[in-house]
């Protein structure tokens, strides 16, 4: 049997993240104070301190920014994946996560145009990208 | 305060594997020979500035060495910085002995993630593990990846970091890796992660290495014989990780750091002899170059090109092996190393070296500290 992909810490804070994700929706952080967005959650805005914020929608279109290839396994349950690709992705509102892209490696290129495909693994679900 | 401090006394341990001695023996050789080194008596030391070990974090850490060097410190303590930490702790030790708070100081660090854990390098990035996003390597391949594609960096300007540095830890006798790298082999060395080969990535070392830190007037009062002169040093930090940087390539931190150091010290980077460069990754080397501005953003892989590192060249550069082969330990040898180098007793000297740079940092380019030695 292989091991589980490690599944996600999730905290009061993030809960509303990962619901999103389980029902199709990609939201991150905008702070009502001073319009800062962000990935991931954080209880405080880093721009101005203040926990006045709220989780909006993405509209799950962005853009590579840099992605990497692994070549060996730090954690089991990716053995059976190597080499799997992970990216640096930028959202079309602004903020940047980490995600996979469902596409072979020699078709990734930077800058390239991505759109949502999110991945439902057992409980819970991930924000992947594939090209649009 | 330019050359008002020096680094009076350099010790470490044999480095490669340790497999029976824990990090605070392995702090406490270092410092006893760093201390012989100087001709100091330990019981002159008032200071004991001590870097956390990667390998297994221990609260007090700090007062533990202090302990067991049997010493009773005026300032002891633990800083956690990831590779930055060494330069920054030799300069609280100088800020400190400036500020009449102590006057002789011990800086060390030991660590043994070789025969001990190295989970702390294959980690889980946070809740992004369940995209498989593990380990200190890959945040470097995304900036390696991200150089490429903007300025078209060839895999020849890699791989001339790694052959400068393990041509230079080849003939270094206390180098943990002696064996140069020709380009087609460091070509057919296999990826990590991919853009990382395992020729572009830095040992794991055990080991400890210290050095003696006082006025350079309490230098002169005591005889020491070879004191080598703080110019200059500076501090930066990028708090963000990868995902909340604007840019992957370019670096704040280290341009805060440089500004910093150079200013102090009153050179410019022209008059820089001999540097020892940070060198956890290659794409750590050619970027750091370029936020220094020894060449423009995004020029380093011209910049390297024609042996412009080796000895000889423009900027000659990890002259002991750095990270890639004398010791993966995170920053501490290149100070020594720099020391060696002002004093004119390095393995592989370069004649007639003035001023020397040295650099760390850590996280993923998070933190970076800049220090200036002079002969």
């Amino acid at each position: 049997m292989t091991a589980a992909i490690p599944e996600p810490e999730i905290t009061s804070v993030n809960r509303p993240y990962w619901e999103g994700l389980k029902q199709g929706q990609l939201m991150f952080a905008r702070c009502r104070q001073c319009g800062n967005t962000w990935f991931p959650a954080r209880p405080e805005c880093p721009g101005c301190l203040q926990d006045d914020w709220a989780w909006t929608p993405s509209a799950g279109q962005g853009r590579l920014i840099s992605w990497v290839v692994y070549h060996i396994a730090f954690h089991p349950a990716f053995r059976d994946r190597l080499p799997y690709n992970v990216a640096l992705v930028a959202i079309d509102e602004g903020p940047r996560l980490i995600a996979n892209i469902a596409a072979p490696h020699d078709a990734l290129h930077a800058d390239m145009r991505l759109r949502l495909d999110i991945a439902h693994i057992g409980a819970f679900a991930l924000a992947r990208f594939a090209p649009a | 305060m330019r050359g008002e401090i020096v680094i009076a006394g350099i010790g470490n341990t044999r480095y490669g594997r340790h497999p029976d001695r824990d990090t605070v023996s392995l702090n406490v050789e270092a410092c006893r020979h760093a201390l012989a080194d100087a001709a100091v008596d330990k019981d002159a030391v008032d200071a004991v500035f001590v870097k956390t070990p990667s390998s297994a974090r221990e609260f007090m850490y700090g007062q533990k060495v202090s302990e067991a060097l049997g010493l009773q410190p005026r300032i002891a303590g633990a800083w956690d910085q990831g590779g930055a930490a060494n330069i920054t702790l030799l300069t609280f030790a100088a800020m400190a002995i400036m500020a009449g708070q102590c006057e002789i100081a011990l800086v060390c660090y030991a660590d043994n993630p070789k025969t001990g854990s190295a989970a702390h390098f294959a980690r889980p990035r946070g809740n992004d593990a369940a995209y498989g996003w593990f380990s200190t390597a890959a945040g470097y391949a995304m900036i390696h990846r991200n150089h490429v594609d903007q300025f078209g960096t060839a895999p020849d300007a890699f791989a001339a970091v790694a052959m400068a540095c393990r041509r230079n830890g080849a003939a270094n006798p206390q180098a943990q890796l002696r064996a140069p790298l020709t380009l087609d082999a460091y070509m057919a060395s296999p990826f990590v992660v991919e853009p990382l080969r395992r020729d572009d990535c830095c040992l794991i070392s055990d080991g400890g290495a210290a050095v003696v830190v006082m006025s350079a007037r309490r230098a002169r009062e005591m005889g020491v014989a070879a004191p080598v002169p703080i110019l200059g040093f500076g501090h930066g930090q990028v708090s963000w990780d990868l995902q909340a940087r604007s840019s992957l390539t370019r670096l704040p931190a280290v341009e805060a750091a440089a500004h910093d150091a150079f200013a102090m010290a009153g050179l410019s980077t022209r008059q820089i002899d001999v540097a020892q460069i940070y060198d956890c990754f290659t794409i750590t080397v050619l970027a750091t170059l370029e936020a220094y501005g020894f060449c423009a953003h995004g020029e380093s892989g011209r910049f390297v090109r024609d042996g412009a590192l080796e000895i000889g060249g423009a900027l000659p550069v990890n002259t002991a092996g750095g990270l890639l082969s004398e010791t993966g330990m995170p920053g501490m040898q290149l100070i020594l190393e720099g020391v060696r180098q002002m004093r004119g007793t390095a393995a592989t000297q370069v004649r007639g070296a003035k001023h020397c740079l040295v650099t760390n940092q850590g996280g993923t380019m998070h933190t970076h500290s800049s220090l200036i030695l002079g002969a």
